[in-house]
């Protein structure tokens, strides 16, 4: 955990640096507040997982001396197949093809989108009932 | 249907016989059923390897086009504006639909869980979304093709104005915008569920600098899409917005400004170039090791080249804009010329690890040496557009169509060795190796003669999108040469195909056919539902390797020397 957020931190310093130098010396600000929120994109998640770091310690994978059996057991239950990531992306296609033919085809864009979203939510709480 | 996944029980060290238990067998819907609603990692990777080959053929087969209508200066193959329509859907087809998703999608998706020992994609529905999105998108933007107005015409980049409502009118465009949309958020969910995966799913004992080259590329390549593409979906919805609610974004009449775009667009292309290009890096990465022989040269050096063209990416941007006036020349001179250090330390890490080697020259590192090869050609000429007085000269030339076909080219001949490699792991059979090095000499020398020929038109003037050119013998004979080279590349296609054919179900591959090193030569091929029914205890970045050579007295990166 600890290396993953000093690899996640070292890169927001460096786009920060290199948003200050960019910044100040060329004046533009595209440029200048992308770079500024690749910095926050970066050093968000990184601080977050140093935090978890310094309260949960080293994970079996963390550690170079971890044996296979320190990872048997359970993680955590999955669909084993589900229909809905089709459904969802069926509802995005025509919900971007009324951007282009018309707003007619917001009907069953938004309607599979809403069925692949109650369907997946009830499916994600069955399997995570276990 | 729900199914736990519990991790796999471990074996002794030399028991080659550990009874799995805890594996839960997988009783889905089989056939069409079985495709439209898998969450299994295998099989969503395949179906982007399939997707993003046909993108790869459909796009050749419009380059092939291109390169006939070039073959002669007053080419009447197709009329100009067919051709603009055919330069910008060849370019948007072989980056969007191609090279990103074979990148990123495709072996990754499929290696990448199995390198560290994961018994699937940390999301696995959300992985299946990504693939809906991609082939959702690729199938708007093709549609294209068939609206009035025929296809988006204003080159892949699609610069303001030019791509605004009065300039390119018509569905063509917005098919355009909307499949890019798709595409656009299937890579941003690829980008999390692989951080998500390698950070949480690792096997026992994987720590991250044990982890094998290709997925650390992909941890990079991850970041990078996470910090890149939200940039482009946000242009475009901008785009949109130009074209049909009115505002002025990219419109000087109204106060915005036409750069912007730009700025947006390479803020994403080029760290699109590195997303591209880092998943090949680690293919070649992973293969050139394996069959000289040797572990690694450089883990470490590898890794932070990695990690270094990453941070730089996001720092040179307007190197593709320096011909605009408006950019800030000297910092992104600096940046550019800059990441020729870690691409440089990746190359001499390549020929490291081949040095002094036993080199066995298999099909899959013939394509790695392919690639390094026309890696190298492609990155140089790179090197030199990182300077603005270069720059200025040889800006929208040949030259520049010339560096970028290297680069994407390399790539291909990157993909061919992966697919020659983990070919076998994913389908369980032996690819031809006579027709894969016939293939290699086609794709390989046919590369070369196609750039070549542009390299020095571009040096002469000859610029870039134009359908007809001065009636010149000199012109005319080096772009023939050109359009030779692009079909021997059609022809090593065809070579590819022929041979998947030919191969099909003949030679069973067995576990470990390279005698590789990671993990997922460790299971079987291909591998079952939740990819292992055991693991080996991981020591060092090679833990197959360790485990079936126990005796041997080179040190992987990682192992202790006692």
């Amino acid at each position: 955990m600890r290396v993953e957020a000093k690899i996640l931190i070292a890169l927001g310093l460096f786009f920060g640096l290199m948003c200050a130098v960019y910044w100040t010396w060329s004046l533009e600000n595209a440029g200048g507040v992308m770079m500024f929120f690749g910095m926050g994109l970066c050093l968000l998640p990184g601080s977050y997982y140093y935090w978890w770091s310094r309260r949960m310690g080293p994970r079996a994978e963390d550690d170079p001396n971890a044996t296979q059996e320190a990872g048997a057991g359970y993680i955590d239950a999955f669909p084993g197949s589900s229909i809905f990531p089709f459904t969802l992306g069926m509802g995005a296609f025509f919900i971007v093809l009324a951007l282009v033919f018309g707003s007619w085809m917001l009907v069953p864009g938004l309607g599979l989108v809403i069925w692949a979203a109650l369907g997946g939510i009830a499916e994600g709480r069955r399997g995570g009932s276990r | 249907m729900i199914s736990t996944i519990d991790k796999v029980t471990t074996e002794s060290h030399g028991d080659d016989h550990g009874h799995s238990h805890g594996h839960a067998e997988h009783h889905g819907p089989r056939g069409i059923l079985n495709w439209l609603t898998t969450t299994d990692h295998k099989i969503i990777g395949l179906s982007y390897t399939i997707t993003s080959v046909i993108m790869l053929v459909i796009g050749g087969a419009l380059a092939e086009v291109i390169r006939g209508q070039l073959a002669n200066p007053n080419g009447h193959l197709v009329t100009m504006a067919q051709y603009n329509e055919l330069f910008t859907m060849h370019g948007s087809i072989m980056i969007y639909l191609f090279a990103g998703p074979f990148a990123f999608g495709a072996l990754a998706n499929i290696i990448v869980p199995i390198q560290i020992g994961a018994p699937d994609m940390a999301f696995p529905r959300l992985n299946a979304l990504s693939y809906w999105l991609y082939l959702t998108g690729a199938i708007t933007m093709l549609l294209g093709f068939f609206v009035t107005g025929g296809a988006a015409n204003f080159g892949w980049v699609g610069y303001a104005p030019l791509s605004d409502a009065i300039y390119s009118p018509g569905a063509g465009a917005d098919l355009w915008i909307g499949g890019l949309m798709l595409t656009g958020f299937s890579a941003i969910f690829t980008g999390v569920n692989i951080c998500a995966t390698v950070f949480y799913l690792r096997a026992p004992g994987m720590t991250l600098f044990r982890m094998p080259i290709f997925t650390w590329n992909l941890l990079v390549v991850s970041i990078l899409i996470l910090l890149a593409f939200p940039v482009l979906t946000a242009g475009l919805i901008m785009l949109y917005s130009d074209r049909h609610l009115g505002t002025h974004i990219y419109t000087v009449v109204g106060g915005g400004s036409p750069v912007l775009w730009q700025h947006i667009f390479w803020f994403w292309g080029h760290p699109e170039v590195y997303i591209l290009a880092l998943p090949f890096f680690g293919m070649v990465t992973e293969i050139i090791p394996v069959f000289s022989k040797k572990p690694v040269f450089g883990y470490k050096g590898m890794v932070f080249a990695t990690l270094t063209i990453a941070a730089l990416s996001l720092g040179v941007w307007a190197h593709h804009m320096f011909t605009t006036g408006v950019v800030l020349l000297p910092f992104f001179s600096i940046m550019s010329l800059l990441i020729a250090v870690p691409t440089g330390i990746k190359i001499f890490n390549w020929i490291g690890s081949m040095w002094r080697g036993q080199i066995w020259f298999s099909a899959a590192m013939l394509f790695s040496i392919g690639f390094v090869v026309t890696f190298l050609i492609g990155g140089l000429t790179g090197v030199y557009l990182a300077s603005p007085p270069l720059d200025f000269f040889t800006h929208d030339t040949y030259f520049i169509v010339a560096h970028f076909h290297s680069v994407v080219m390399a790539l291909v001949i990157g993909g061919m060795a992966g697919l020659y490699y983990w070919g076998p792991k994913i389908t369980g059979y032996m690819l031809n190796e006579r027709i894969g090095k016939t293939q290699f000499w086609f794709l390989f020398i046919g590369t070369q003669v196609f750039t070549i020929p542009q390299y020095i038109l571009g040096l002469q003037g000859m610029p870039r999108r134009m359908a007809i050119y001065p009636n010149d013998p000199q012109w005319q004979t080096l772009n023939t040469w050109s359009s030779v080279g692009a079909i021997m590349i059609g022809i090593s296609t065809l070579l590819f195909i022929v041979n998947i054919v030919a191969s099909w179900k003949k030679h069973p591959a067995g576990d470990n056919p390279w005698d590789a090193h990671t993990l997922e030569w460790f299971t079987t091929s291909p591998p079952p539902h939740h990819n292992f029914f055991r693991l080996p205890q991981i020591r060092s970045e090679r833990p197959t390797w360790d485990h079936n050579h126990p005796d041997a007295k080179t040190l992987a990166h990682g192992k202790d020397a006692h």
